[in-house]
């Protein structure tokens, strides 16, 4: 088994790409069934953790952004650290991740152990 | 961990609109934009803390407590404090204590129904104002809109925002309306609902569940209109009347395939008993006063239609308010409906004579009419009005309609 990094990420600026209220609550549903799903097939390799919405970006020196929202189209909506025997079977539980369902991407990395280098 | 207990359906929904309508009652209308960031900003949060930690005891107490926090945030931090709405915020508590948004349910209705009256503003094309009434009085989105209007989503974006900056370029007050300005918007704001309703009611968008929601916050919405003593007047009950009666056959009027069912095939054991008895109160309700309005026709004729029966009494009542309402108001669809009432009470001949008069060539549902009434006078001439009706139909359902009356025309079962 190795572990892999999933980032979830979509547009949380363009006004017009936002989902609507019932689509937001439809997608906590997906969520909570999700972390559910996971959890209960021992997929997790981490507790899951929370990240704060607001952010700063550091862009060159003594420039500090708040938020990552200011130019960057997609940001970050949260991460999780999962047990997968390769790319694809990451790439198959990514599959499932309820932020395709509002146009958002999952990028994966896997982490790199000693033996691999 | 996250538990498995569900979610008031529409819960979302239901509380955007509510928050929005307080916040823009407290901004005012020119920072609409502000009030839908906090509130979006607020689901956000909630979907984000209830995937991960499961849903708190009273989802709706949460949602109040970071809508207001995300309030007091935005005042600290923007110059919106500072500008010209904050002298009167001010004024309106002093020493200087911390603005509180009122979340009751005093204050979420009140700020409900000054939106409505906002919204329904002539300044703003009809169009415009159903798609904004349903996006900023019901909680619904561009998408979810269009997909019951069967248009693209970027229309109703558009639609919504070039409404939207009406409202802020007219800067309207959001305020309680007064006595006048019911008087004179009360129109509109009836017509608004009418139209929201009918859009549900007869949309062509296969979205079911979408387009009974929509008649069902067009009679939310009226409803809060007789919640309020000054605008629970007659025209008001009457409409609400109405809606009551149509939305009583909404489970009857399509089948398990989405195909819609006549209303002589209905299954009447599927109408809603309890929306036709909630129909009769509010028509008792609105036979006061001296005005009659479209409403009180309309919602008489549906009355009668709650009872299957063919007889002469209801099918004379229902022509007596099919003249009246042409008198009130002349419109093709209400003078062929008129035709039909009247070949139930005189005979298909005498209906035919009066149909023909009406001429209205390039309305499928004027041959529609001639081929049922021609059906058993002439079957061949029934048959080429139908023709004609199918090549002028455009909905799938229409054309669907049309080609089972030209086959029960062929095969006569009586």
């Amino acid at each position: 088994m190795e572990e892999f990094l999933l980032i979830f990420r979509r547009d949380f600026n363009s006004k017009d790409s936002q989902p609507s209220a019932e689509g937001l609550q439809n997608n906590l549903k997906l969520w909570q069934d999700w972390f559910e799903k996971l959890t209960a097939e021992d997929t997790l390799s981490r507790p899951i953790q929370r990240w704060d919405r607001e952010g700063k970006i550091v862009k060159s020196k003594n420039q500090v952004l708040n938020g990552p929202y200011v130019e960057i189209k997609e940001a970050i909506g949260g991460m999780i650290f999962i047990k997968a025997a390769n790319y694809d079977e990451a790439a198959e539980i990514a599959n499932g991740c309820p932020v395709l369902e509002l146009g958002g991407n999952v990028e994966i990395r896997k982490a790199v152990t000693p033996a691999d280098h | 961990m996250p538990d498995k207990e569900d979610l008031l359906p529409h819960l979302f929904r239901n509380e955007y609109q509510k928050i929005v309508s307080v916040l823009i009652n407290l901004f005012g209308i020119a920072h609409v934009e502000v009030a839908e960031d906090i509130v979006s900003d607020t689901f956000l949060s909630a979907t984000e803390n209830w995937s991960h930690h499961g849903l708190p005891d009273n989802p709706t107490a949460w949602l109040y407590t970071v809508a207001k926090n995300k309030t007091k945030n935005h005042l600290k931090r923007s110059h919106l404090f500072d500008s010209k709405l904050s002298p009167q915020l001010k004024r309106d508590s002093p020493l200087n204590e911390e603005i509180e948004l009122d979340l009751s349910y005093q204050n979420i209705s009140d700020s409900q129904l000054a939106m409505i009256f906002a919204v329904c503003s002539p300044i703003i094309p009809t169009a415009s104002q159903i798609a904004l009434a349903l996006n900023l009085l019901c909680g619904f989105g561009a998408q979810e809109i269009a997909d019951a209007f069967v248009t693209n989503k970027e229309v109703i974006y558009k639609r919504i925002k070039r409404a939207k900056e009406t409202l802020k370029e007219a800067n309207l007050p959001i305020s309680q309306p007064s006595i006048t300005e019911i008087t004179e918007r009360l129109e509109t704001v009836l017509t608004t609902l009418y139209l929201l309703f009918s859009e549900g009611y007869y949309s062509t968008s296969q979205q079911t569940n979408l387009r009974k929601d929509f008649c069902m916050e067009a009679m939310r919405l009226n409803y809060m209109l007789i919640q309020n003593a000054a605008t629970n007047v007659p025209k008001v009950n009457a409409l609400m009347a109405l809606m009551c009666f149509h939305s009583s056959r909404f489970d009857a009027r399509t089948n398990k395939l989405g195909e819609s069912v006549l209303y002589h095939e209905q299954d009447e054991n599927l109408w809603n008993q309890e929306l036709i008895a909630r129909g009769n109160y509010f028509l008792n309700n609105a036979a006061t006063g001296t005005h009659l309005s479209k409403y009180h026709l309309e919602a008489g004729i549906a009355a009668c239609h709650t009872r299957k029966g063919d007889t002469p009494t209801k099918w004379q009542q229902i022509l007596q308010s099919y003249d009246h309402l042409l008198q009130l108001e002349y419109s093709p669809i209400a003078a062929l409906n008129r035709v039909y009432a009247l070949s139930k009470v005189s005979g298909a001949k005498s209906a035919i004579k009066e149909a023909e008069k009406l001429d209205l060539k390039d309305n499928q549902f004027y041959y529609s009419l001639l081929g049922k009434l021609y059906s058993d006078v002439d079957p061949e001439l029934a048959l080429s009005h139908y023709q004609t009706a199918l090549k002028l139909a455009n909905a799938t359902c229409d054309q669907m309609l049309i080609r089972r009356n030209m086959e029960e025309l062929k095969s006569p079962e009586n």
